[in-house]
């Protein structure tokens, strides 16, 4: 009689174990095609010194249809010499400026301000900056050659670390990609709209505008004529 | 002849079967609750990062564009985790002596990047890609919460399949523009919203709610909205539930 019932309680006993193991499974918690062999942008990988997955393509690599074949528009220089004007294949258009101030805003106007006076939240609250954000409203800036804006955000400039590794280069410019035009285009119009001559403007209009917007220069006119001007200025050889 | 069960075993009998039936049940329920709550999934629950990064600190406080540290978020499947370059580039010039800040120059000096923890994480069978999204307007927040509160970063959603097919299946309830600029593209449309909460802009309740990364409720005006919208950037609903969209 206690045989019979120790043998049920053990059938029982199977029962309810394998009854947890099928609540266990229907629960689904099993993960074994989750963390696959491949590897993703930013993996671990130990088998490198650095620890990354992410491979730099060898030194000289060009990839397929990026062939940096136009030094104006990849390096800002041709024959050494900073260009003054746009490379030709950047047509000035309201679209270019105005993705121009859209990346500025992202990238530049932190340190540099929105108006481009050097007075950006970071200059504002760096008490101890070894040195401030450059104005771009200064003479020297204002008839700098366009290249020159060009390798700052390429390659950096003193203090200012480069910033070109966020910032498209164009290399895809046959998709109409060219933030770092975009950008010095936005700067030269900037320049441009704090060096306004307002005379035209009636009084009125004036005092409400204080300095006009981007918005408000014919940009074609106005550019072409900054254009001119810097072009009969002499460009800065060498760079910096 | 005697009744050999009394009459309470009716209920006895009732009560045992439902435990066989409920017992299980329950069992299953509680494990998948285990499963899908915030301790396996860590909804809500901020990790332990090797630099104590605020995102209220440098998106709220200081008005840092998301795009200027995850760059590639609007062109490609990945946002990224910013390189030390980046941090670098502010903090080579502010806050250069902070202590938290050491693992950060250590790690520009060595080269050897950050051991950022993972918060936001697919399994590797889903295909996911984020520059589709912000083309469209989906506000980062809808799926990571309040990202511009967060001290410590953590993790909005859980990310379950039925998550993503909620508004797979009706895009139009998730789709706005900016009314204050309604031609405007609407990728830039999601950056604008932290910027405009910065300073103090008065925003309308569809905008309040995809701020606060809180689950929308939808009013019949705002759909019929989306559904235009639909229609105009060519959505492609049909296919955005087929399970190729997903899993390759
Ligand atoms: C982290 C802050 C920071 C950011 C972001 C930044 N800059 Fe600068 N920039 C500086 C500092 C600091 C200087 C001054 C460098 C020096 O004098 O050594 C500078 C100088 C410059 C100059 C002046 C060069 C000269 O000839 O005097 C230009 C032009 C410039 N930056 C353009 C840009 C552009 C364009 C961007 C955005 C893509 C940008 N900067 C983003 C901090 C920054
Ligand atoms: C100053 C640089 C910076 C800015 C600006 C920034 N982030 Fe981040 N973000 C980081 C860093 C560093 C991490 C990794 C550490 C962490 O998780 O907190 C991160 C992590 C994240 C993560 C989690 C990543 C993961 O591991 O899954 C999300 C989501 C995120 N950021 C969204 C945003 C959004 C949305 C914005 C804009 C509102 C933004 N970030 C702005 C630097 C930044
Ligand atoms: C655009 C500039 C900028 C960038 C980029 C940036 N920070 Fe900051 N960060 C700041 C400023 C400004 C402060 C301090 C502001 C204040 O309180 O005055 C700060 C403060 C901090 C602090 C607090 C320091 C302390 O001692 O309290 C930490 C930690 C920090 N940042 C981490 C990071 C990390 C990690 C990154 C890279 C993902 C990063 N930051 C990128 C501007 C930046
Ligand atoms: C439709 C939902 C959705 C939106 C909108 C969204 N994300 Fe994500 N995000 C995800 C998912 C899902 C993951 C996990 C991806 C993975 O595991 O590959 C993720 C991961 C991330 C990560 C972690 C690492 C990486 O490289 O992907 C960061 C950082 C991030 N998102 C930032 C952002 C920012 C910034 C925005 C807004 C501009 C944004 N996300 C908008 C769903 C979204
Ligand atoms: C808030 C709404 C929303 C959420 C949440 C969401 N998506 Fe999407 N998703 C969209 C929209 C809108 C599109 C764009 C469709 C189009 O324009 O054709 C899209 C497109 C996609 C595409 C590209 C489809 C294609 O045709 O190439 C993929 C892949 C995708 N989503 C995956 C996901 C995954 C995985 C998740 C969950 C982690 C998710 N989505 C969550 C709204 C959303
Ligand atoms: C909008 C994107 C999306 C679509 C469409 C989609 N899935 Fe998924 N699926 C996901 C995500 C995200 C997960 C991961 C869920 C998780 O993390 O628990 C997933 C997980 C799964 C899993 C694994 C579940 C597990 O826990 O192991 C299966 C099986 C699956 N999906 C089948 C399908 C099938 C069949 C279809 C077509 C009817 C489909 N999916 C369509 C996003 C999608």
């Amino acid at each position: 009689m206690f045989r019979r019932l120790r043998t049920i309680r053990a059938r029982h006993w199977i029962h309810l174990v394998s009854l947890a193991g099928v609540a266990f499974a229907a629960t689904g918690c099993h993960i074994d095609m989750w963390y696959q062999s491949k590897k993703v942008a930013q993996d671990e990988n130990e088998f490198f010194r650095d620890g990354k997955a992410d491979r730099l393509p060898v030194a000289g690599t060009v990839a397929r249809g990026e062939l940096r074949h136009d030094d104006a528009f990849f390096t800002g220089r041709v024959d050494g010499k900073l260009i003054t004007d746009l490379p030709a294949r950047v047509e000035v258009s309201k679209e270019l400026l105005e993705r121009g101030k859209e990346r500025y805003t992202i990238f530049c106007s932190h340190c540099h301000g929105a108006a481009g006076d050097g007075k950006g939240m970071i200059a504002q609250r760096g008490l101890s900056l070894r040195r401030p954000p450059a104005s771009f409203h200064t003479d020297r800036l204002r008839e700098m050659p366009l290249g020159h804006f060009y390798e700052v955000i390429s390659n950096g400039f003193g203090v200012m670390y480069q910033q070109g590794t966020r910032i498209d280069s164009g290399v895809g410019a046959e998709k109409g990609k060219m933030d770092r035009w975009a950008i010095v285009a936005y700067i030269r119009a900037l320049q441009l709209s704090q060096y306004y001559d307002a005379s035209g403007l009636s009084a009125e209009e004036q005092e409400k505008l204080g300095i006009p917007a981007p918005e408000q220069i014919e940009w074609k006119n106005a550019f072409t004529e900054a254009q001119k001007k810097a072009a009969g200025s002499k460009p800065e050889e060498g760079g910096h | 002849m005697p009744q050999i069960f009394s009459k309470k075993a009716n209920t006895y009998s009732r009560v045992s079967l439902f435990c066989l039936l409920a017992l299980p049940a329950g069992a299953i329920m509680a494990g998948m609750a285990v499963t899908r709550g915030p301790a396996q999934t860590n909804v809500g629950m901020p990790l332990d990062q090797p630099v104590p990064f605020s995102h209220k600190h440098h998106v709220e406080e200081l008005g840092i564009d998301c795009r200027y540290c995850h760059a590639s978020v609007e062109t490609s499947a990945k946002a990224g985790v910013p390189t030390t370059e980046t941090c670098m580039s502010c903090h080579a010039h502010i806050w250069t002596n902070s202590p938290l800040l050491e693992p950060v120059r250590k790690s520009y000096e060595t080269g050897v990047p950050i051991k950022w923890q993972k918060i936001n994480k697919v399994p590797e069978f889903v295909y996911f890609d984020h520059s589709i999204h912000i083309a469209r307007g989906i506000n980062c927040n809808t799926c990571h919460g309040p990202i511009q509160d967060m001290h410590i970063t953590w993790k909005g959603q859980y990310f379950f399949m039925r998550w993503c097919l909620e508004c797979h299946r009706e895009p139009e309830k998730y789709l706005y523009v900016n009314p204050r600029d309604p031609d405007k593209d609407p990728r830039q449309k999601a950056f604008d919203l932290y910027s405009l909460n910065k300073y103090g802009e008065d925003l309308t309740p569809i905008e309040w709610r995809n701020l606060e990364g809180s689950d929308l409720k939808f009013s019949k005006d705002q759909i019929a909205e989306g559904e235009k919208l639909v229609e105009k950037w060519g959505v492609k609903v049909k296919q955005l539930t087929d399970c190729w969209t997903c899993h390759r």
